[in-house]
């Protein structure tokens, strides 16, 4: 075997990342696709979490009644609805990074036809990443204008709320392209979502506090980046400060960069010819 | 060949034990055509995936418009227009969009690339299905609108892998005819293709490849000249098979078998003509010696394992 190391002419996949201003287009494109589709793909994407809000939130909030959050009382449906679009904004992007751009870099091979194009592989990961955090920012925001609506929460501070929530698709996109990167087909995605992205669900403090489970377990949660945004959404939603606010943020932040890292190397391998 | 636009010295590339491309090199002059023809499995594409940086020789270099690969692969892509084997187009967009969307990837600006949408729907005779997605296209429109894709930036080098191949006589036609017209205009294009017409219509020189080597290279003319006989007997029908250990085989230069057809090359048919007319059962094609008798001659008539 060659090994690939030996090769002068073929530098690490571990290089940084070669970025220029043409991940801009890449990113255009794939708005100008959803463009046409936009209407049909939001009631998609907002109407499974907002079952769950209705059902889970007013059917057993009416069992449950008030959750305790850091000494605060708060309606149960607040609870779950503060954690939910976090989830959202999970699923939305694991969506879009996963069978999207599985759809656009393996079956319709429109990663091929762009590189044959002066636009590099980096960008092109650049741009699907900011793509589906995008997307995922826009169910997030399809759903707390619902929740507006439904009253749910009136915070001021859901503003900040907002620019977190795109935080967390970031954080998302970027650790669903490395399975993207791994994907031999659509099935691979199944073990993704069932293995890690639903485990994480009931263990990030959703649909219920932390303080249920066994130390061990919440031990591990506090690590989960879905455990991170929640800590940071939920208090906004409750018109408070976070009460820590450093370390979910670089949690997330590490998640983010060590998933581009990792995406972008292994993508960088998979096209490798 | 003082001033070639792209050039391409000592190419190898190995897939774990396998050498799928080996000692490669070949230049391209301005308005040329050069065409690379081999079976299935030689090694064009990956050829034309390491002139474009897509994938990493292991030896050798690549050099195009005074730039080199894969250092400046993005300024050299940027003169390059690009129809690969498999169709890229967008589902999702119109054909105009299709190349609208393109344009961009070159940076070129919305309204330049809307200037030059028409003539280019014009010139792949698409002008009346500017709104139509791919879906709906025949397989011939699809490979036009890649190749009015491929020339959105006006590149000065067309990279064509297999550009007619599952395309009707007709396409085909029109894709060569067009091919022509480009290069009039002084385009100059590297093109692989399985279609010796489509070689000896469109290509000034040619790359014979076989198990990732070029085995011969010239002028089309040329290289019939140089490797055959001018003239061919096909002879087949009840009997053909005999003829292999008969004296005529003493009145041809090589004999051939495929099948039940033997194959006399020849530099004078008519004695051999004459000695098969007392073969009335016999049936007999006799015509000048071609760019597919020069290609199974150099690699052979069997078929291979992986075509």
């Amino acid at each position: 075997m060659s090994s690939p190391d030996n090769n002068p002419l073929n530098p690490s996949i571990w290089r940084a990342p070669e970025i220029s201003g043409r991940w801009w287009p890449v990113f255009l494109r794939n708005l100008l696709v959803w463009r046409k589709l936009a209407i049909p793909s939001l009631v998609g994407n907002i109407a499974e979490p907002l079952m769950w809000l209705v059902a889970f939130g007013y059917g057993m909030g009416a069992l449950v009644g008030q959750v305790t959050v850091n000494g605060t009382q708060v309606p149960y449906i607040l609870f779950l609805a503060s954690g939910s679009i976090c989830m959202s904004a999970m699923n939305a992007a694991s969506f879009e990074a996963l069978y999207s751009a599985f759809s656009r870099m393996h079956v319709q091979k429109t990663w091929d036809g762009i590189m044959n194009a002066p636009v590099n592989l980096d960008n092109i990961v650049l741009a699907e990443m900011l793509w589906a955090a995008f997307k995922s920012l826009f169910t997030v925001t399809a759903i707390l204008g619902v929740m507006l609506a439904l009253g749910i929460s009136y915070s001021p501070k859901l503003l900040i709320a907002w620019p977190v929530l795109l935080g967390v698709g970031i954080t998302f996109s970027c650790v669903a392209l490395i399975f993207n990167a791994l994907a031999k087909g659509y099935d691979f995605f199944t073990y993704y979502f069932t293995l890690f992205l639903t485990p994480m669900m009931f263990l990030s403090g959703i649909f219920f506090p932390l303080e249920q489970l066994p130390p061990v377990v919440r031990a591990i949660s506090q690590w989960l980046p879905l455990t991170n945004a929640v800590d940071l959404v939920r208090p906004l939603f409750m018109d408070q400060w976070p009460t820590q606010w450093l370390r979910p943020v670089l949690v997330l932040a590490s998640f983010a960069v060590a998933g581009f890292w990792i995406a972008l190397a292994l993508t960088r391998k998979r096209f490798r010819g | 060949m003082s001033e070639s636009i792209f050039s391409v010295q000592g190419l190898v590339k190995r897939y774990g034990e396998a050498t799928v491309v080996s000692d490669m090199s070949f230049e391209i002059a301005p308005g040329e055509c050069l065409g690379v023809i081999g079976p299935n499995g030689a090694g064009k594409t990956t050829t034309i995936r390491m002139c474009l940086g897509l994938a990493v020789p292991d030896a050798g270099s690549v050099t195009a418009f005074g730039l080199s690969m894969p250092k400046d692969s993005l300024a050299i892509k940027a003169q390059l227009g690009v129809v690969s084997q498999m169709d890229t187009l967008d589902p999702d967009f119109s054909c105009a969009e299709n190349l609208l969307v393109y344009g961009r990837y070159f940076g070129m600006k919305k309204a330049l690339i809307k200037e030059r949408i028409p003539s280019l729907l014009e010139f792949a005779s698409l002008t009346s299905k500017a709104d139509a997605k791919p879906g709906e296209l025949s397989g011939g429109m699809k490979r036009r609108l890649s190749l009015a894709r491929a020339l959105v930036n006006n590149p000065r080098l067309l990279l064509l892998d297999e550009p007619t191949t599952g395309l009707d006589p007709q396409a085909r036609h029109l894709m060569w005819e067009r091919l022509q017209l480009l290069l009039q205009e002084g385009k100059s294009i590297l093109l692989t293709t399985h279609f010796m017409d489509e070689a000896e219509r469109l290509c000034h020189r040619l790359l014979v490849v076989d198990h990732g080597r070029k085995i011969a290279e010239g002028a089309p003319r040329d290289l019939i000249r140089q490797y055959l006989e001018p003239d061919v007997v096909e002879v087949f029908g009840s009997g053909a098979l005999a003829l292999i250990d008969s004296p005529l085989k003493t009145l041809a230069a090589r004999v051939e078998v495929s099948g039940e057809t033997v194959f006399f090359y020849t530099a004078d048919a008519k004695p051999l003509l004459a000695a098969l007319e007392s073969n009335p059962q016999l049936r007999t094609l006799h015509r000048p010696a071609n760019l597919e008798d020069l290609f199974l001659k150099l690699t052979g008539r069997q078929i291979r394992e992986d075509a």
